[in-house]
């Protein structure tokens, strides 16, 4: 379908993946971040826990900085909706407008009681602080879900008529309560609470490996990694509901998955695998387990891509199922790290001595980061060529200002420059808490004598 | 119909919002770049600072909120600006971007050099935003932006109007963040920077008007000229009012008084509905497209007005809450010495304010039962 597109379909993809791929994963820590700090702040104050206190005072320095990146790198995307994809727009703004707007409501809230609980900490009395970070972690939740009303609805769009092309109604809330939002909502929000939980505890394993096993540390560990591990669970669960319902509604996203060619029975699980001008190179092939994984028995019948003409398949469908099998992987992955420490703890109360966990622990914050994008590309790539499902395709709502490799570029240049001072300032913060001075100061401006 | 009006009011009401509030951090910006070296610039820019860092991002959802509202009622018009505009939104956005990292990263980084780097990002980039923005507003008001436009254009907001427009738009930002920052200093007891902002604030008053007056006779002969002298000609005076009672008060050193605040927005935002009212009901002027006919459904333009009237019932109070809690200097560390000084100082004022802290600490100290 390359061959006749118009506009500048290719280039925006690229820019909308971009920075969609960075923005999500500040989200994910806008998400869950906020929760995981008041978890320590509770802990702060009915335990009088110095250590516990301060790490949330340390975490709410960071999240100022992450908090203002992801505020940013949110309206970036805002303008691209209608920059990159004006023909979406046109056509549906007014449909897939209403969740946005919602999500608007709750950016307020959750920017509004950020500006209070970042910046009350010297001078808002215990409580009065902690219960002012409550709104932050509800709205970050409710926004999440307004948000995947967007994403999910553009899987299986719904809640309207048109007539000549025009929309001429809409029930907002069968957009926002979509078929495909049941599951994707809680997977994203499960996802995010896996980033955060496990970046969290990356930290300080990391800390620990390098011999600096104090309270401190295990105390920042075990914020972050022992709600993200009892989340994990959950998550695969969702996941595993999540594919079946692929499997009926999405059936050529679900074929890309997992590499179903022909409608049939008896259809084997591709463990990896590269599949190029019809062979699959490599993997591990299980005979029946798909149709096994859909139907719960061998002579379920699986929809393969040969039910639609070449047009309208996903394109580089060997990205989609290695993302897929990547994604699943480090779910599995994760579960054992969980699962490693429930071992010892029941044993023993105490976390595993081996160093392979925490080097485990280490690595579990990019793991769930590589799980979601992993997710995402499934979600996204794997509904190509339509940016709504069966109604428009993602040529026809890719604009033609002319602009978008100019924007591109600049885009690719900034974002990595802004990532990387993203990690340069986290660094920073924690090499300045790790003399331990400033240890309590909440971000502020330019010091008394330095000023600009 | 009447669901599309009231959209229409509600977006003109969040656009002005995002111009009193975020217009006023982007003005912060302008002084920040204007404060001189390390040493000379050190008050101003922790005046700044301090005013800014814990509402701006609050105050930056206004514009997400416009665009959304936007999109959603009148997406046609929508799809139409962004692609002929799509080169002033592109660098009002890098501007955006620049600004929001600039400003959060300078206060993280200890070091004069690394200091300045972002704190000159933050400031360079806080001019970029309010001129293209203004200049997509002299686009859309001057009729340059077609239906069905399928490139970009450089022409459409490149005409002397539109840069005028642009300017005025960065004149207007730091006039009121130049107001809103020498009330501030008056009321933590700094008379120097409530002098030093004063001042500013009446320059960037006087080169406001002339800029709005040079727009305004830029547009001679145009349908907008005619609307803006007839129709909108109350909105046009009351801004001119607002303007010469600010300056007036600043002169004479009302600078304390929330109402020099309250007067200086109230003229930016009667120049807002004076554009609206002066294109009621077209939305881009030249076209056919209005307010009713921008390819939104009834039912969508009704789910509007029920979602901004919750907004307001949620956001309002919550709004209350930051300005009450930052008016009184709580969201911030400060010395000792200076947070006594200013307490004391904002003790003696601002009574209502006090009662909302009031109301916050009892709800918050119930919920913690
Ligand atoms: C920490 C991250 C993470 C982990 C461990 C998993 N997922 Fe996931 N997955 C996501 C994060 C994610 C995501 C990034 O959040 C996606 C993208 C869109 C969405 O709703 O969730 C996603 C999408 C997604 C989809 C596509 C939904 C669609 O296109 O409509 C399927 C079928 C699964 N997942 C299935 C699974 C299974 C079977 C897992 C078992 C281990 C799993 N996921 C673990
Ligand atoms: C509410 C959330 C989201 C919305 C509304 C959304 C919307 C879009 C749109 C409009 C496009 C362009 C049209 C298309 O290619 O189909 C797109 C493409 C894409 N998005 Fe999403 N997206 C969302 C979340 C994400 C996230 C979080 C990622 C993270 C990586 C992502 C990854 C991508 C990728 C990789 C593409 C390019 C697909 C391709 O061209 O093959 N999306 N998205
Ligand atoms: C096309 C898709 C998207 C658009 C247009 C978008 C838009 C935005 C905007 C405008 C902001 C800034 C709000 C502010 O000023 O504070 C923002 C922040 C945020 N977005 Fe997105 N977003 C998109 C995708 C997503 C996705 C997929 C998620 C997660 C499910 C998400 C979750 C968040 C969160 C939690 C924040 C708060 C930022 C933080 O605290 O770090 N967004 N987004």
């Amino acid at each position: 379908m390359t061959a006749h597109v118009t506009g500048e379909v290719v280039p925006a993809r690229a820019q909308m993946a971009t920075t969609l791929g960075f923005h999500i994963i500040l989200a994910c820590l806008g998400i869950a971040l906020p929760s995981i700090v008041l978890l320590a702040e509770f802990i702060g104050l009915r335990r009088k826990d110095e250590v516990a206190m301060l790490l949330a005072r340390r975490w709410s320095q960071a999240m100022g900085v992450l908090v203002a990146v992801g505020a940013v790198t949110g309206t970036v995307l805002s303008f691209e909706m209608g920059l990159l994809w004006p023909g979406l727009m046109r056509q549906y703004g007014a449909v897939l407008g209403l969740p946005f707007g919602i999500e608007g409501l709750f950016f307020f809230l959750e920017a509004i009681f950020t500006g209070i609980y970042l910046y009350g900490w010297r001078r808002l009395p215990g409580w009065a602080h902690f219960w002012s970070g409550m709104p932050i972690a509800l709205s970050g939740i409710l926004g999440a879900m307004s948000v995947m009303a967007v994403n999910s609805w553009m899987n299986q769009p719904g809640g309207f008529t048109t007539k000549n092309g025009q929309v001429t109604s809409v029930d907002p809330w069968q957009v926002v309560f979509n078929h495909a939002a049941i599951y994707e909502m809680p997977h994203m929000i499960l996802a995010a609470y896996m980033v955060s939980g496990f970046c969290v505890a990356a930290v300080y394993a990391w800390g620990i490996l390098k011999n600096r096993n104090d309270r401190y540390h295990r105390t920042g560990f075990a914020l972050g990694f022992v709600p993200a591990a009892v989340l994990t669970p959950a998550q695969i669960f969702v996941g595993d509901t999540a594919a079946r319902a692929v499997a009926q509604d999405q059936p050529v996203k679900f074929a890309a998955m997992e590499y179903v060619t022909r409608t049939s029975t008896n259809v084997p699980e591709w463990l990896g695998g590269v599949y190029l001008n019809g062979r699959i190179y490599g993997g591990l092939r299980i005979p029946d387990m798909d149709s096994l994984l859909v139907g719960f028995s061998p002579s379920t019948k699986v929809i393969g891509w040969d039910t639609v003409p070449g047009s309208q398949r996903p394109p580089v469908v060997w990205l989609i199922h290695l993302c897929f099998d990547a994604m699943v992987g480090l779910g599995f992955l994760l579960l054992l790290a969980g699962a490693w420490a429930l071992w010892t703890w029941w044993r023993g109360r105490r976390f595993p001595k081996a160093k392979l966990f925490w080097l485990l622990g280490a690595v579990s914050g990019v793991a769930a980061i590589v799980a979601m994008e992993c997710g995402w590309v499934v979600t996204e790539v794997g509904r190509q060529p339509w940016v709504v499902y069966k109604l428009m395709t993602t040529a026809q709502a890719a604009t033609t200002n002319g602009a978008v490799i100019a924007s591109l570029s600049v885009v690719i240049v900034l974002y990595a420059v802004l990532g990387a001072a993203t990690i340069a300032i986290l660094r920073l913060l924690a090499r300045r808490w790790r003399r331990g001075d400033n240890a309590d100061a909440v971000p502020y401006g330019p010091e008394p004598g330095t000023g600009p | 119909m009447i669901a599309a009006d009231a959209v229409g009011g509600i977006l003109l009401a969040s656009v002005t919002l995002y111009a009193v509030l975020g217009g006023a951090d982007f003005g912060g910006g302008l002084w920040d770049l204007l404060a001189g070296g390390a040493q000379r610039g050190r008050a101003p820019r922790r005046l700044i600072d301090d005013t800014i860092t814990p509402v701006w991002e609050a105050n930056h959802v206004w514009l997400v909120f416009d665009l959304v509202i936007f999109w959603t009622a009148f997406p046609h018009a929508f799809a139409a600006v962004m692609t002929t505009l799509a080169l002033p939104l592109w660098l009002a956005l890098l501007g955006i971007v620049l600004r929001g990292v600039g400003f959060a990263f300078r206060k993280e980084v200890h070091g004069l050099s690394a200091q300045r780097l972002f704190g000159a990002l933050f400031a360079f980039s806080s001019l970029l935003v309010p001129f293209f923005m203004g200049t997509v507003v002299g686009a859309i008001a001057t009729g340059r932006v077609p239906v069905q436009g399928a490139t970009a254009s450089m022409a459409a907001w490149t005409s002397g109007t539109c840069v005028l427009t642009g300017l005025l738009f960065t004149g207007a930002c730091g006039y009121l963040a130049a107001v809103y920052l020498a009330g501030e200093a008056t009321r933590i007891g700094d008379e120097r920077m409530a002098a030093y902002f004063s001042g500013r604030a009446v320059a960037a008053g006087i080169g406001s008007g002339g800029l709005s007056l040079a727009a305004l006779v830029s547009l001679h002969g145009s349908l907008l000229y005619s609307r803006l002298t007839g129709r909108a000609l109350p909105l046009v005076i009351v801004a001119g009012l607002c303007g010469v009672a600010v300056l007036v008060l600043l002169l004479t050193g009302y600078r304390r008084a929330l109402w020099t605040r309250a007067i200086a927005a109230l003229g930016v935002a009667a120049v807002v509905w004076g554009w609206g009212v002066a294109q009621y009901p077209v939305l881009l002027p030249g076209t056919g497209v209005t307010l009713s006919n921008a390819g939104a459904p009834g039912q969508t333009l009704v789910a509007i007005v029920w979602l901004f009237v919750v907004v307001l019932v949620l956001i309002g109070p919550a709004f209350a809450l930051l300005f009450a809690l930052q008016g009184r200097r709580l969201l911030q560390a400060e010395e000792p010495a200076k947070t006594a000084a200013a307490a004391a100082a904002s003790q003696a004022s601002g009574p209502g304010r006090f009662a909302y802290l009031v109301v916050a600490v009892a709800v918050l100290r119930r919920l913690r039962r």
